[in-house]
């Protein structure tokens, strides 16, 4: 066990900045995710944690130890890919004991630990097989069950549910949930899907354009949005963003007010869930075009004057496209955003 | 439109007649022209064959000469695909110049070592202008038989590597490179991800390079002709020498046949030592 302490570290391809001085501490036993769009520098953290690319600059510390200058295979670590990485001319029980062997342990230690990683991940009954007969489901336990089966400091998982279909993406992900919480392992985890990372983790790093744009529980994350990006980022449908001007402490959005952070040109941060939609006379003035029923509600697309915005109603609520509704905000729900920086702003 | 299912075996038809005619018939040819003798099927020609002064030294050479270099190319080959896999720029032209002997003929090849190796040739010259050498000494008689087997293993290691090379390059690009990421990662070091994962993963490379440079090693006859002549018997070279010399198309035939059965022979054993299941490819 171990913690992470990621130092102002940075990384460059030629002109291209991939990541600018980001830091990041992961506490021991805990599991961060990097999430992010692609391209965002998630993939190329990851790789300098675990040793495979070199930062351009920074430190990165795992256990009290620098291990800027030790190879992968001296930093503790273990990684789950994204495409698996299972050795196909190995069975499955050498793929998990490869570690284990590599590091010399005794042949009944290797059996014994082999036993226990398929066990965690449910593939004891696969031990003998070959990869290539394998399930994509089965190969990424494998893969898991390898990694675990090394007892790492460190797990540095690589977007490990991305080729898994829908379905199967969600039975992996309780069970990688229940599987880390009993290994107790330090995790760095990174995913493009925000429903992994809100369901995995104990916090997220949201990163955009090789900076993190903020670090956080969850829940935390998701209703306080340090940036209109992160705002964006999370969350389905996206936030609403709805750009009004405020006088006097309070914003108009059409006939409706409501108090603003600061005076002037300032930018509503309003998710779909947290305005009820009710009559056309009260609240948000909302034109509907399209109704969608998804079957626990219905998601309505619309507009507020020439600003788009998505809402959601009851699954039973009687709202034709081309109705107008009002929308009342949950005032304790609210962000809001200067929509220069796009930054958050807090109320005074 | 409906598949025709006769159209794929169209498309291959010129390349099967080609083959049939410029290859299998030939083949077939030379096993008869091998068996015929004074009135009807005999073992005459093998008989001589086996009987000729220089057919057990051509033999021994021949097979000599194919344990030594072919290991040899394999050894280098794979040396210098891992290096080329860890070049970043410049990798292409690096790996150009590696594959410049392939554009040289082997009696070409063969006389530039024999430029280098013959008695007024490049080494001597050195030699002597070092002192180590009195005046122009003959390598490649029958008198130096270590020195000139050296000399042509050399021609041919640096003749024909490169055709082991550029497979073995094509075969290790297939290899993903999360493999050797993950053997990393989970404590392998160079020596054991080149032992465990590369080398099994690049089996069928190595298994197709290894079938190509041995039927290549056994018809051996330019380069050694270039640099020994007669002092080095081969295989073919006796083939050639019966047929051209002596004018006896039925001894040569039978030379063709027994290289062609070598071959084969090899071509089985590889086939078999190094195959991969279905469920193990990469």
């Amino acid at each position: 066990m171990a913690d992470i302490l990621i130092d102002r570290v940075a990384k460059s391809f030629g002109a291209a900045r991939a990541l600018a001085e980001v830091s990041l501490q992961v506490a021991d036993g805990e599991f961060v995710a990097l999430l992010g769009p692609s391209g965002c520098g998630k993939t190329t953290l990851l790789r300098i944690v675990a040793g495979l690319e070199t930062a351009s600059g920074g430190r990165v510390v795992i256990g009290g130890r620098d291990v800027g200058a030790l190879p992968p295979r001296a930093r503790g670590i273990a990684m789950v890919f994204q495409n698996y990485a299972v050795f196909p001319h190995m069975t499955v029980a050498d793929n998990i004991g490869f570690g284990l062997r590599m590091q010399k342990r005794p042949v009944e230690e290797v059996a014994r630990q082999v036993g226990r990683a398929a066990e965690m991940l449910r593939i004891s009954h696969l031990l003998d097989r070959w990869p290539a007969r394998l399930s994509g489901g089965q190969r990424q336990r494998v893969a898991v069950a390898r990694a675990l089966a090394v007892q790492p400091a460190v797990l540095l998982m690589d977007e490990p549910l991305s080729n898994l279909d829908a379905l199967l993406r969600l039975e992996m992900r309780a069970d990688l949930k229940a599987v880390l919480r009993e290994a107790g392992t330090t995790t760095l985890y990174v995913t493009h899907d925000q429903t992994e990372a809100m369901g995995l983790a104990d916090r997220i790093a949201v990163m955009h354009g090789g900076v993190i744009e903020q670090i956080g529980a969850p829940g935390a994350i998701y209703a306080r949005p340090a940036t209109r990006f992160v705002g964006g980022f999370l969350g389905s449908p996206p936030m609403n963003f709805l750009l009004c001007s405020a006088s006097g402490g309070r914003a108009a959005i059409g006939d409706f007010a409501l108090a603003a952070p600061q005076d002037g040109a300032v930018m509503l941060g309003l998710r779909a869930e947290d305005a009820v939609p009710v009559g056309a006379a009260e609240g948000i003035p909302f034109d509907v075009r399209v109704v969608e029923p998804m079957g626990a509600h219905l998601l309505l697309t619309g507009a507020v004057g020439d600003q788009p915005l998505r809402a959601i109603a009851p699954p039973d609520a009687a709202i034709a496209p081309g109705a107008r509704i009002g929308l009342r905000p949950d005032p304790a729900r609210l962000s809001w955003f200067d929509p220069e920086t796009g930054r958050r702003l807090e109320a005074a | 439109m409906a598949p025709k299912p006769w159209v794929p075996y169209l498309l291959i038809a010129p390349a099967v007649l080609f083959l049939g005619a410029l290859f299998l018939l030939p083949l077939v040819q030379t096993l008869v022209l091998s068996l015929q003798g004074e009135g009807g099927l005999s073992f005459a020609n093998y008989a001589r064959m086996l009987g000729d002064l220089n057919f057990a030294d051509a033999l021994r050479n021949t097979f000599l000469l194919t344990l030594v270099v072919v290991p040899v190319q394999i050894a280098l080959a794979l040396l210098m695909a891992t290096m080329i896999a860890r070049i970043g720029a410049g990798r292409d032209l690096v790996l150009w110049v590696w594959v410049i002997p392939l554009a040289i003929s082997d009696l070409a090849a063969g006389l530039a070592w024999l430029a280098i190796l013959q008695s007024t040739g490049y080494l001597n010259s050195v030699l002597f202008a070092l002192g180590l050498l009195d005046g122009p000494t003959p390598w490649l008689t029958q008198e130096t038989p270590v020195v000139l087997f050296i000399g042509i293993a050399l021609a041919e290691i640096w003749r024909a590597t490169a055709i082991v090379l550029v497979i073995l390059v094509a075969g290790m690009q297939l290899i993903p490179k999360e493999f050797g990421e993950a053997a990393e990662v989970f404590g392998a070091s160079p020596w054991q991800r080149f032992r465990r994962v590369t080398l099994p993963l690049l089996k069928p490379s190595i298994q197709s390079a290894l079938i190509l440079r041995t039927v290549l090693a056994f018809e051996v006859f330019a380069v050694v002709y270039a640099l020994g002549g007669r002092n080095f018997p081969v295989l073919v070279g006796e083939a050639y020498v019966w047929q051209g010399e002596n004018q006896n198309t039925g001894v040569a035939a039978a030379y063709a046949a027994l290289i062609m059965l070598i071959s084969m022979l090899a071509t089985f054993v590889y086939l078999r030592v190094l195959r991969t299941p279905r469920e193990q490819m990469a």
